[in-house]
């Protein structure tokens, strides 16, 4: 049996006006980061329920990294700063739940931090990656 | 034993059935044994002299029956609270979920509730229980007539018990008392301070014998959305899949956030849970991390208060920093 090198599956929600375009811009400029970065484009980073990020897990994510615009930038003036309470209190929880802190994080990436967004995936895949699969989060209903 | 006694309530109750203020009551129905009581509403004082009960296992919260009690009455709908209810009272009406002019309610002073797994995980056959000298006087058919002091058998939510005080009435009998300070976040500390990997194994412990009746969604003064996520049979949380973990905890996680900042912290889930999992300790989190990282804030202790969930300030703490400093150790 061949044996393939583990490749964590990573699901990134970014906001449209600007990680989505922080993205757009890391590719423009030819700065890689990893493919195991799947995108899903959002209108704001309070679009973002918390089951989103609980469903993603289920469906076999490794780790969900959730993309605003900076506080105080948000194209929709207030978005991200109930997107900054929830994700504290849903993380919080996750880990009292006893599931491993490393595989959620938020970060603020803009319009113009192209080298910001592919520093910030490297380093998530990364982070992630060391963790291995996600097991405290899985449905094997949901496994292939 | 509790300071005000069956006959005040239902003399109390008479009165006003009699001269016309209300025209329904929400009160605890007696049921078969004295450990039996439910959730009932009363159309005629008559109903409430036959059928209802005020004991030491009355610890229904009878605020979340009110949203559609008040749509059916032409008058007004008395309801009996005991302080930690009128906490989801206030709530009920920060969400404009009921009209407050539709309510008659009577605040009763609570000496704190029975906790029926208590009861049967100590004696066998219990048959009847009454107030006694120096606490609760228990009947068995096998161990016999045993009297205990009320402390015993007092829940998690009662020995822990946030306030005395109520915050809304119309009228109260008895005496008020006081806002609490209580130890009820002791034991979300004392997981916070365990490693993940036993905090996990302690919530698979837990969260496994959940049997998804949604008794805890259902029973929640603060879960009143006429349509609820979990009824979609596509939420994944619907039914009880044995081969994996992920269904309960997602179950759990979501019920316990759609409450969060709204939670009075009654403690319904736990009483009704008929797998005994502490819900409460979920809630507490919320509330504890709320506190925390927002300011202290108590759901239903003023109406119209804002939500920390709904609300903002510029400087809050980022969602990384929340799980690496605050919350582990405060």
């Amino acid at each position: 049996m061949q044996v393939t090198e583990y490749k964590p599956l990573i699901v990134a929600f970014c906001c449209n006006w600007c990680s989505y375009a922080g993205a757009d811009l890391a590719g423009n400029n030819r700065l890689s980061y990893p493919a195991d970065v799947k995108i899903i484009r959002v209108p704001c980073s309070c679009r973002v329920n918390p089951m989103f990020i609980l469903r993603a897990f289920q469906r076999g994510a490794d780790g969900v990294i959730l993309c605003g615009c900076h506080p105080g930038d948000c194209h929709y003036t207030t978005g991200n700063y109930y997107t900054r309470r929830r994700m504290a209190l849903l993380f919080s929880m996750l880990d009292y739940l006893g599931i491993e802190r490393e595989r959620t994080r938020v970060e603020w990436v803009s319009a113009a931090e192209g080298a910001k967004f592919a520093a910030t995936m490297n380093d998530f895949v990364a982070q992630v990656a060391a963790l291995g699969e996600n097991k405290r989060l899985e449905d094997l209903r949901c496994k292939k | 034993m509790q300071e005000i006694t069956r006959e005040a309530l239902l003399s109390r109750a008479a009165e006003l059935f009699r001269d016309g203020t209300v025209d329904r009551a929400l009160g605890w129905r007696a049921g078969e044994f004295d450990y039996d009581v439910t959730p009932g509403v009363f159309t005629s004082a008559e109903e409430l002299e036959n059928g209802f009960v005020w004991n030491d296992f009355c610890g229904a919260n009878f605020s979340k029956y009110l949203i559609r009690e008040t749509g059916l009455t032409e008058k007004k709908v008395l309801v009996f609270l005991k302080p930690c209810d009128t906490y989801s009272f206030n709530q009920l009406l920060t969400e404009h979920r009921f009209a407050r002019d539709k309510v008659y309610a009577v605040g009763v002073p609570c000496a704190g509730m029975a906790d029926v797994k208590l009861l049967r995980d100590r004696f066998d056959g219990v048959t009847s229980v009454e107030g006694a000298e120096g606490g609760v006087l228990v009947h068995t058919l096998y161990d016999g007539d045993v009297t205990l002091p009320q402390a015993e058998l007092l829940p998690d939510r009662c020995r822990n018990c946030k306030s005395k005080k109520h915050v809304a009435y119309d009228e109260l009998l008895g005496s008020d008392g006081e806002v609490l300070d209580s130890h009820r976040f002791d034991e979300v500390e004392q997981l916070e301070r365990m490693t993940p990997d036993e905090r996990f194994a302690f919530w698979q412990n837990e969260l496994s014998r959940c049997i998804r009746c949604n008794a805890c969604r259902d029973v929640c003064p603060a879960c009143t959305c006429e349509k609820c996520v979990f009824d979609n049979p596509a939420s994944g949380a619907a039914n009880k899949a044995p081969s994996s973990s992920f269904e309960e905890q997602m179950f759990h996680i979501i019920r316990a956030f759609h409450v969060a900042g709204r939670c009075t912290d009654c403690g319904e889930c736990s009483r009704v849970c008929p797998q005994h999992i502490p819900l409460h300790l979920l809630n507490r989190k919320f509330i504890r991390d709320i506190d925390r990282f927002y300011g202290e804030y108590q759901a239903g202790a003023e109406v119209g208060s804002r939500a920390p969930i709904v609300d903002y300030t510029e400087g809050d703490i980022e969602p990384g920093e929340a799980v690496e400093g605050g919350a582990r150790h405060a």
